[in-house]
């Protein structure tokens, strides 16, 4: 069967097809990268704007609601190159050229997202790791190796949570026409909690999004493990440290929806 | 694991379930396939619009599970190990495109090579010769969206072709074309096949793909098969009668009373004239006996048209 | 001549009242962000009792009605428009006996009144039955909110009718477009309310049209400012775009005619 060596090169060279096409469009990309980064720093306009009006948020302050919304982008922007492209499955399912991804011998999720790269997504990627960046530097943290690890692997981590809960999301689409409306609520949603302090949300919608949408795990238990400070909400101190478990478990239950997708979409016909 | 069994499907059929929420009806598009094809075969399954082909062709790669019988191709059940089977297969749609849209044609084939592990010196050689028998350099360096039908559909052979397939399923590869270029594609194929590597499946609408290129047809009709046979065996059995046309020196009146002569065509206010005869008259007397009647300038026999004989295994099903 | 254009008003009803599912998907997106806004507005005035004369039960019916209003004002449309003018296509639009502008500005408002019903009418229905929710106190308030709406609708056209004429030009709306859904969200007001920014970006704000098309309206259900102001302030503005608005198709079709698209 397919060694995953080969496989990589594969995809690379895909991915890397893709690319030249992209950067030929100047002006078009240029906007593009503007609009990104103009729409991730619309929520941190909101926070900036609430700030002028209070001076904790659910018991964080405006440099600790900073952080948590920094690491959330740098998730949530890594999240989108890598795994964006799984919003266009209803595309391709429509155009026919899910069939032919079925025709080649290689997985459909990989096909899918390597088959084109929005470059533009560097920008909401860019204006994360600015915030993230500056908030680590301004909040004068405690260093210790774990803490150092974490803030590393952090933005990466969330990155994979994201992306997995994202392909669960599209799932959708193979069972239902307009599920793409139903998927980016799913994103766009993702991308709104995780960039705020869960202790803001009331009893169940935290419960929704600690237990069965892990977002909490994405920028706000890494943040509480940084900021090493007592959690407003009293959970346990090891869930800060469990986003990697979250993340594997994230990415088997997603990639069993998509095989459960795939094998719909085979038994049902286009 | 080679087997020479390329195709073998046993009663192999799917239902489509189609409305909506309240009125759900059960629509079987194609019904009790079994069909067998073996290695070096060239086999044309030929059927009118919405007659099932498509979706035989959706099962036998895997796209589609049936929903009644089985079916394994080269040894392989085409859902359950789809990505094997993309290995051994070589996949051609005449409206879908496999190759990358905006990429130049050389880089398609390229990824195409990446894909299905293709060693280089076998890439190389076989690339070569596609791009000499289809005359693909003037467009090698070419944006596929760029490009013409006809030579789009001569990059999609050619990329279907570039990691030794055992069995190519072409699904309408002419359908669009002009005449040159349909001409082109079927001779090459013609060629790939003789050459007894590469098993042919061909799914058309154009009765002179099949005649060319097909020496087994199946006919398929409203999801069930109607006919699967040889080609000239299906002429001998179906086929209408045969037409003599003369071509005469100066005009005459219509050649009636011609022993075995069914019917007489009369063209060009009587200097041609069009002698449709049974299968027991022999075209040679049925000659001598006009050549005694009247002075011939020329001689043609019509041999009936796949059209005719399509037609007719529709009209009995 | 008068005649299509409420043909086209009813055309533009009827083919959004079709799209059932599509609605019901962007339904669940309004109440998924309804509760997430609502949640951190809350979250804002549990800190500190009222925000800019927001209290919570304010906050939320703002919250609510911003969401349900997004899909009546259509603050983010489709390309449609400026695709057919990067095709050429819209030369056939430019040959039928009509204003084009108001034909298209007739099939929106077609649109807007179908959408009322299907995509404001639940988000305040939730808002109301599970939030706190103020209602406007007085009778008069419901026709000036109506009003608001229309002219809500009429502004947030002119604004899309603009964007899209810049393909004209840029061959290629949908970088414009990006650039006005990524910032819509904030200078409409959908995001956060507008009187809860610095003084002086309110005033910068009031100055162009973007809160005319859904703070201007949530204002006006909620009873804040002057209404006739308000009202004004809309009027002003979609009378404005409108024209400019006409004065670039009129440039981009020379330039379409001069260059031979």
């Amino acid at each position: 069967m397919a060694e995953p060596a080969g496989s990589a090169v594969v995809y690379g060279r895909i991915v890397a097809s893709r690319l030249r096409g992209q950067l030929a469009y100047r002006t078009s990309f240029a906007l593009d990268l503007t609009a990104q980064a103009i729409g991730q720093t619309i929520e941190l306009f909101v926070i900036v704007v609430v700030f002028t009006q209070v001076s904790t948020l659910g018991g964080f302050t405006a440099g600790e609601v900073l952080l948590i919304f920094g690491l959330a982008a740098c998730g949530f922007g890594l999240a989108d190159l890598c795994v964006g492209q799984v919003e266009r499955l209803p595309e391709y399912i429509r155009t026919g050229e899910f069939d032919v991804m079925l025709l080649r011998p290689l997985g459909t999720l990989p096909q899918l997202l390597s088959a084109d790269v929005a470059l533009k997504r560097v920008g909401r990627l860019g204006v994360g790791l600015a915030v993230y960046g500056w908030s680590l530097a301004r909040l004068d943290l405690a260093w210790t190796p774990l803490r150092a690890l974490v803030a590393v692997t952090a933005p990466l981590v969330g990155a994979v949570v994201l992306g997995a809960l994202w392909v669960a999301a599209n799932v959708v689409s193979f069972w239902v026409v307009d599920g793409r409306e139903v998927a980016n609520a799913v994103t766009y949603g993702s991308s709104f909690t995780t960039s705020y302090p869960i202790s803001v949300y009331g009893p169940w919608l935290r419960r929704l999004m600690c237990y069965a949408v892990p977002g909490a795990f994405v920028a706000y238990f890494p943040a509480l493990a940084l900021l090493d400070r007592p959690d407003p909400l009293g959970l346990p101190v090891a869930l800060r440290y469990c986003a990697p478990l979250v993340a594997v478990v994230a990415v088997l239950a997603a990639g069993a929806l998509w095989r459960q997708g795939v094998r719909h979409y085979q038994g049902t016909g286009s | 694991m080679t087997t020479d069994r390329i195709i073998s499907t046993d009663g192999l059929g799917r239902d489509f379930l189609v409305g909506s929420r309240l009125r759900r009806r059960r629509v079987t598009a194609l019904r009790d396939m079994t069909l067998q094809v073996d290695r070096g075969e060239a086999v044309g399954l030929l059927g009118p619009n919405g007659a099932g082909k498509s979706t035989a062709i959706k099962m036998l790669t895997g796209v589609l599970v049936p929903t009644a019988g089985r079916a394994t191709v080269c040894g392989l059940d085409p859902v359950r190990r789809r990505r094997e089977l993309a290995h051994r297969t070589g996949v051609v749609f005449g409206q879908r495109s496999q190759l990358w849209w905006d990429l130049p044609l050389r880089q398609s084939f390229d990824l195409h090579g990446a894909i299905h592990r293709v060693p280089a010196a076998a890439y190389a050689q076989r690339l070569d010769e596609c791009v000499a028998l289809l005359d693909l350099s003037g467009f090698l360096d070419t944006p596929v969206r760029q490009l013409s039908l006809g030579q789009r559909m001569r990059g999609e052979i050619t990329a279907a072709l570039l990691h030794a397939p055992e069995l190519l399923v072409l699904d309408e590869p002419t359908i669009g074309l002009d005449l040159a270029s349909k001409e082109r594609l079927r001779t090459f194929l013609a060629t790939v096949n003789a050459r007894g590597d590469v098993t042919l499946l061909l799914t058309t609408h154009d009765l002179p793909d099949v005649e060319r290129l097909c020496r087994r047809v199946v006919v398929v009709d409203h999801g069930r098969v109607l006919v699967d046979d040889d080609l000239n065996t299906l002429r001998e059995r179906f086929a209408g009668n045969r037409t003599l046309v003369v071509e005469l020196t100066e005009p005459a009146p219509p050649l009636a009373g011609l022993p075995g002569v069914v019917d007489v065509g009369v063209q060009a206010q009587g200097l041609r004239q069009r002698l449709e005869f049974d299968r027991r008259t022999s075209a040679a007397e049925l000659i001598a006996d006009v050549a005694r009647r009247v002075q011939l300038r020329d001689v043609a026999v019509d041999e009936p048209s796949i059209e005719d004989l399509v037609r007719t295994l529709y009209q009995r099903s | 001549m008068l005649a299509p254009y409420p043909q086209l008003i009813r055309a533009g009803y009827r083919r959004y009242a079709g799209y059932r599912q599509a609605a019901l998907a962007g339904l669940f997106t309004n109440l998924v962000f309804g509760l997430l806004r609502a949640a951190v507005l809350a979250a804002v005035l549990a800190e500190r009792g009222t925000v800019a004369g927001y209290d919570l039960a304010t906050a939320t019916t703002y919250v609510w009605l911003g969401q349900g209003l997004l899909a009546v004002v259509l603050l983010w449309g489709n390309t449609e428009f400026s695709d057919r003018v990067r095709s050429g296509d819209i030369v056939v639009d430019l040959g039928r006996p009509w204003d084009l502008q108001t034909a298209q500005l007739a099939t929106d408002l077609g649109r807007a009144g179908a959408a009322v019903g299907i995509r404001l009418l639940p988000p305040i229905a939730v808002g109301a039955l599970f939030f706190p929710f103020r209602w406007p106190a007085w009778p008069l308030t419901w026709l000036v909110f109506a009003l608001s709406v229309l002219l809500g609708v009429v502004v947030s056209f002119a604004i899309r009718f603009l964007l899209s004429c810049t393909a004209f030009w840029l061959l290629d709306a949908r970088g414009t477009m990006a650039l006005w859904g990524a910032s819509s969200g904030v200078l409409t007001g959908l995001v956060v309310p507008l009187s809860w920014f610095p003084a002086w970006a309110q005033a910068v704000l009031w100055w162009t049209p973007f809160p005319a098309v859904l703070q201007s309206p949530i204002d006006a259900f909620t009873e804040r400012g002057d209404p006739l102001g308000l009202l004004a302030h809309q009027l002003v503005w979609a009378a404005v775009l409108l024209l400019v608005g006409r004065a670039m198709l009129f440039r981009g079709i020379r330039r379409l005619v001069v260059q031979g698209g």
